[in-house]
């Protein structure tokens, strides 16, 4: 009997390496920038490219950035979440529209719905560059300080909103 | 009639041969590109380089690699640029950290972990049939029988 004892335990070992690894989602990079400022913009708004967007507007205010775009299809898939988000007022969300049309984007939130207090228009990519952005929709959590405290890779669902987002938020704004 | 064909081919061959065409315009800036894109990964198709994918975002990051060598800044400048934003997944060789101890001394553990398990095994063995290995007189002198030369087993 020992001597299966040695192979048995190196195998089992192995099933649970190899076990949590399949739950692991290889498309999930941790990000380097939680905890760091937020990276500067200024770039114009998609319903009126004589105003621009900044990140000191959002100074003071813990709020939500989320990068979209409208051929992104996962950002369909969370759509319906954000305009919840939007109506429960908890935390505003500015958009940033990621390498897409205008007039695309424009068409996209007329159908869909707007749950963005103003969306401004990376077309270029560059400001997704800075975010580290690899894959719409992405989503930041930054604080009053301007600070990153979590960024969500994917379509955000309502499990991370109810337990990670919404308790996070509350305890950024009491701060 | 096959001498018409032939030429016909050289001419269409000739036709759509040609290097592809390059992204920029400065060789010594496409020279560095892609020796540096060779060494970080995309992040949209995990397993291809910079300079092997076409996603969008690698070539949005190839452009930027791109205008960063016209600015002169050296390799570690760009490499820390891409670092601070994508982390070290962007690197294919990470650095030795903490973190990533076990992903460099793994291998190399293993190798030899191996090796002094196959050696215990060998001397066990060997040890297994030296002590246990039952003869008898008569084989004995069967194995000399055979051994020595010029005997013919009947």
């Amino acid at each position: 009997m020992s001597r299966f004892l040695l192979p048995l335990t190196i195998f089992a070992v192995m099933v649970g390496f190899l076990a949590v690894g399949l739950t692991l989602n290889p498309r999930e990079i941790p990000s380097p920038l939680i905890g760091k400022a937020a990276p500067a913009f200024s770039l114009p708004q998609l319903h009126d490219d004589g105003k621009t967007l900044s990140l000191d507007d959002m100074k003071g205010q813990v709020w939500l950035l989320n990068f979209w775009a409208s051929w992104c299809s996962g950002c369909r898939t969370e759509h319906p979440i954000l305009m919840d988000l939007a109506r429960s007022g908890v935390a505003p969300i500015y958009g940033m529209d990621y390498k897409d049309q205008k007039h695309e984007a424009l068409a996209w939130l007329d159908q869909w719905g707007n749950p963005y207090q103003v969306v401004a228009v990376d077309a270029a990519g560059r400001v997704g560059i800075d975010y580290g952005v690899y894959g719409v929709p992405e989503t930041y959590v930054i604080d009053k300080q301007g600070v990153i405290r979590y960024k969500q890779i994917g379509p955000l669902d309502d499990e991370t909103v109810t337990k990670k987002i919404l308790p996070l938020i509350q305890e950024l704004q009491a701060k | 009639m096959n001498w018409l064909f032939f030429l016909l081919l050289l001419v269409a061959g000739s036709a759509w041969a040609g290097e592809a065409k390059p992204m920029g315009d400065d060789p010594a800036v496409e020279a560095r590109l892609k020796q540096l894109a060779g060494e970080l990964r995309c992040l949209v198709c995990q397993n291809q380089t910079l300079a092997d994918s076409n996603a969008p975002l690698a070539e949005d990051l190839r452009r930027e690699v791109r205008e960063m060598i016209a600015k002169n800044m050296s390799d570690r400048e760009i490499i820390d640029f891409l670092v601070s934003r994508y982390g070290d997944f962007v690197l294919y060789r990470p650095p030795l950290k903490t973190t990533t101890v076990l992903l460099w001394a793994g291998p190399f553990v293993l190798l030899i972990g191996g090796g002094v398990a196959l050696a215990v095994t060998l001397r066990r063995r060997q040890r297994v049939i030296v002590e246990n290995a039952v003869i008898t007189d008569e084989e004995h002198r069967r194995v000399e029988r055979l051994l020595s030369p010029g005997v013919k087993e009947s």
